[in-house]
């Protein structure tokens, strides 16, 4: 009972050990910041990561892909059974973006290329939720919509049908303005677009002064005049009406400014009404993120839903040649993983395999880079990724089959040893707070000399002294972790308030969301790691205590008494 | 090698062979070596030496001392003499180099630091000059703390109750009813010491051992303590025994014994 009692005296009038149990509370409030932290990091980044990729990826290596789409994916489908839940082939090549901007240049960029089934693509992978407009999220289209990208977003630029004719209406008005002489004149020539650098915001092929009239004087175009109405519908209809993608030929590809060909039927290209092949933009190939004057994160977007670019890659023959095409950007595609924003642009899988030449036309089969597949929540990964394996050996198929964590290993196990080694540097804080304890426990057990000599000579066994200082260390221990709990996630709490107050006060940005995946600092407490860090705090202080805990006990107690 | 002159060790063998035959002087003098069973504790030829830096110091020499129950004895003798050794002997704070210590017929010298342990809790209490309370503990805790120590936590909790009865009767006793939740350094020096003594008698031990009781007290305290200790001997046949300086104090003893550079030097009732 006195050992109970006396501790409990000791922790509540010695200030000094509670000084020195400071170093405990920052250390554990640091290990449980840290902890947050990263495992909320890595949470994201697993979620991230895998939402972007799907389950298990089967990838060719050939330049032309798997010969046989169709094929593959029944076998696939046969070997994975009752796991699979979605499967999707992909075609993904190396290319380059070519976005006008004004003064006729344009901005480059080097892209990765996916070719997606619109169907089937936001089944195997986190696709859809990525994206800008609130009706691609729920089913990918291809086509332009009327407006309402990004809602909520106040500094996105309108974009959609609107932006795009808004945009060919003032470079037509400038143009006209310019040189008044100019629509008779150019008629024919479609190279005046590079001499007028004023004009080409939206790309120099954009400019048709024949068409100028169009929209009003031809009521028979399907869809003309009906984008002030909702969205949704009308637009299905203008699918249905093909009119509005017009396919290019080769010899129109050739040529940079053929942007006003003539449709297969004979209808004449007018951006004010059609668009080119849809194409879903990564953010950050569209965009450039930098700080104005007073530090706030401003985004200028090159391009928007609704413009046009040019989009260069080889083909799949054997001596690849560069293809390209114009392409209207439908969407755009923000994962918030910068290294995704800034490479991947989606377009129509059957446009780029044949863009490509990865059909035949004879058999009517489609050559695919890759197939991605979704197995059921909780299915094993890697005993399916093996199985598959096994069914398409290294030796005949040149494919790779990997999970999601094999492609992502490197990252995910980077962030993995980062957290460790952490751990075990905070614990070394812990650490050197417990010697501080043992510091501060052997000038209290100096100073309690006396008091040990009188709970001796009461009858204190030495066995009872030694567990006074020990429960002391226990108790110390325990008030030094959980007040750092406390801390720590009182911190956790508020970390994004606190990192905004420490910007506000140091003028730096904290959590720089130009440099970071993500916007908010993402934190995730675990109880099982807190109640871990707890008890190596607690046990710290105890160790720490065993030493002056048995020099107490071996005190004479006759000495003790008559210690000063 | 060593800084100790060459001549010290046979100084010091020769003052333990002294040491030896005086008391075989004593022995010889008419005063028999007792027979420790007769008394309720007894120390028997017992020798005891501290070690200071490389000297060893002989404190005690070779004493006889026992006090039987009911008695009040008093130890009186110079500082130095080993008066005070001798009754950390006898309270189990320490053991001799030789000689016994017995507690009626049972050796207690050579027994294991738990049932010494015990015997120091139960079987005495213990008042100090410095009077050695916890400044941790209230007045009433401390009076508590034997029982506190001999009681596990949930024993203690389920005669709490009782525990305190005991020790607000105690207290009362003492005088210091109006004092129960004050720390010791609120209390004044003569109060300090009647918790002490009050805490002395928590666990109703057979034998009281005090150390210079009075001897950090004015007169007027000094003078209450010791009437505290000659009622508790009269009224409840409590043996005690009592080391001073002061020949004045002794007289409160019925039984004084001198000490004399670690020997028992006379023995009688009432001398000096």
């Amino acid at each position: 009972m006195y050992k109970l009692l006396l501790s409990w005296r000791y922790l509540r009038t010695r200030y000094i050990a509670l000084a020195s149990i400071v170093s405990v509370t920052l250390g554990v409030a640091t290990l449980v910041v840290v902890n947050s932290v990263m495992s909320g990091f890595a949470h994201e980044m697993h979620a991230r990561l895998h939402g972007i990729l799907s389950d298990i990826v089967v990838e060719s290596y050939e330049t032309a892909g798997m010969p046989d789409a169709t094929w593959h994916m029944e076998k696939i489908r046969s070997i994975v059974g009752s796991d699979l839940q979605a499967i999707t082939a992909v075609v993904h090549v190396p290319a380059m973006v070519n976005i006008p901007v004004p003064n006729g240049r344009s901005v480059t960029r080097p892209i990765n290329l996916v070719g997606v089934d619109d169907k089937t693509y936001a089944q195997v992978c986190e696709f859809s939720p990525h994206l800008l407009h609130p009706e691609n999220r729920k089913q990918l289209s291809f086509l332009l919509r009327n407006g309402g990208y990004a809602p909520g977003r106040a500094a996105f630029p309108p974009s959609g049908w609107q932006h795009r004719r808004n945009r060919v209406r003032i470079e037509r008005d400038i143009q006209r303005h310019l040189q008044p002489s100019a629509a008779e004149e150019v008629g024919a020539g479609r190279g005046s677009g590079a001499e007028e650098p004023q004009l080409t915001t939206g790309g120099a092929a954009d400019f048709d002064p024949l068409s100028v009239a169009l929209p009003q004087s031809s009521p028979s175009l399907p869809g003309s005049g009906r984008f002030d109405q909702p969205l949704g519908q009308k637009n299905d209809e203008v699918i249905d009406g093909d009119v509005r993608q017009p396919q290019l030929t080769d010899s129109q590809m050739s040529d940079p400014f053929g942007g006003v060909p003539a449709n297969s039927n004979g209808t004449i290209f007018d951006p004010l009404k059609h668009q080119h092949t849809g194409v879903v933009l990564g953010i950050a190939i569209a965009s450039t993120r930098h700080r104005d004057a007073d530090g706030q994160v401003r985004d200028y977007y090159y391009c928007l839903p609704g413009d046009d670019v040019q989009i260069t890659f080889p083909n799949a023959s054997q001596k690849p040649t560069a293809v390209f095409d114009w392409f209207t950007v439908v969407d755009m595609y923000e994962s918030q993983m910068s290294e995704y924003d800034s490479t991947f642009a989606f377009v129509p899988l059957r446009k780029l395999q044949e863009m490509r030449g990865m059909f035949d036309p004879e058999q009517g089969i489609y050559g695919v880079s890759s197939i991605q597949i979704k197995v059921r929540d909780g299915a094993n990964l890697n005993a399916i990724r093996d199985k598959l394996r096994e069914q398409f050996p290294a030796t005949t198929y040149p494919y790779s089959i990997q999970t999601w964590r094999d492609l992502q290993g490197p990252l995910l196990a980077a962030v993995q040893l980062e957290t460790t080694i952490l751990n075990i540097l905070l614990f070394l804080i812990i650490a050197v707070a417990g010697f501080g304890i043992l510091a501060t426990f052997f000038m209290i057990v100096v100073e309690k000399t006396r008091d040990i000599g009188i709970l001796k000579a009461l009858g204190a066994p030495s066995g009872g002294v030694m567990s006074i200082f020990l429960n002391y260390g226990f108790a110390l221990g325990l008030v030094g972790a959980i007040a750092g709990m406390a801390l720590g996630l009182a911190f956790v709490a508020y970390i994004n308030e606190i990192a905004e107050f420490v910007e506000a006060l140091t003028g730096r940005e904290v959590f720089d969301p130009t440099v970071y995946y993500f916007q908010q600092i993402p934190v995730i407490t675990n109880t099982a790691t807190m109640l871990w860090v707890v008890c190596g705090a607690v046990s710290i202080a105890v160790l720490a205590s065993v030493l002056p805990a048995l020099r107490a006990a071996r005190l004479h107690p006759v000495e003790a008494l008559r210690h000063e | 090698m060593s800084s100790m002159p060459v001549g010290y060790e046979p100084l010091i063998a020769s003052a333990r062979q002294s040491s030896s035959q005086l008391s075989a002087f004593t022995g010889q003098a008419g005063e028999q070596p007792i027979d420790a069973r007769s008394y309720l504790l007894a120390a028997q030829n017992v020798t005891k030496s501290y070690q200071k830096g490389r000297l060893q110091i002989p404190v005690l020499k070779g004493v006889n001392f026992g006090v039987e129950p009911g008695e009040f004895v008093s130890i009186i003798g110079q500082s130095g003499s080993g008066k005070s050794t001798l009754l950390h002997l006898l309270g189990m704070l320490d053991v001799p180099d030789q000689g016994e210590i017995c507690l009626g017929p049972e050796r207690m010298d050579n027994v294991s630091a738990k049932r010494r342990d015990r015997f120091r809790n139960e079987q005495v209490g213990m008042i100090f000059q410095f009077y050695h309370l916890l400044p941790e503990l209230t007045t009433r805790e401390n009076v508590l703390a034997p029982l506190m120590i001999s009681q596990g936590v949930f024993s203690y909790l389920r005669h709490r109750r009782r525990n305190r009865e005991r020790a607000d009767q105690l207290l009362e006793v003492v005088g210091l009813s109006h004092r129960l939740t004050h720390r010791p350094h609120e209390l004044s020096g003569g109060e300090m010491q009647r918790t002490a003594v009050a805490r002395a008698l928590i666990t109703r031990p057979q034998l009281l051992l005090a150390d210079e009781p009075t001897g950090n007290l004015d007169s007027e305290n000094s003078a209450e303590i010791l009437q505290i200790l000659k009622d508790l001997n009269r009224e409840e046949q409590l043996t005690i025994v009592m080391v001073t300086h002061d020949q004045d104090i002794a007289r409160a003893a019925s039984r004084t014994v001198c000490l004399r550079e670690g020997l028992v030097d006379e023995v009688g009732r009432g001398v000096l």
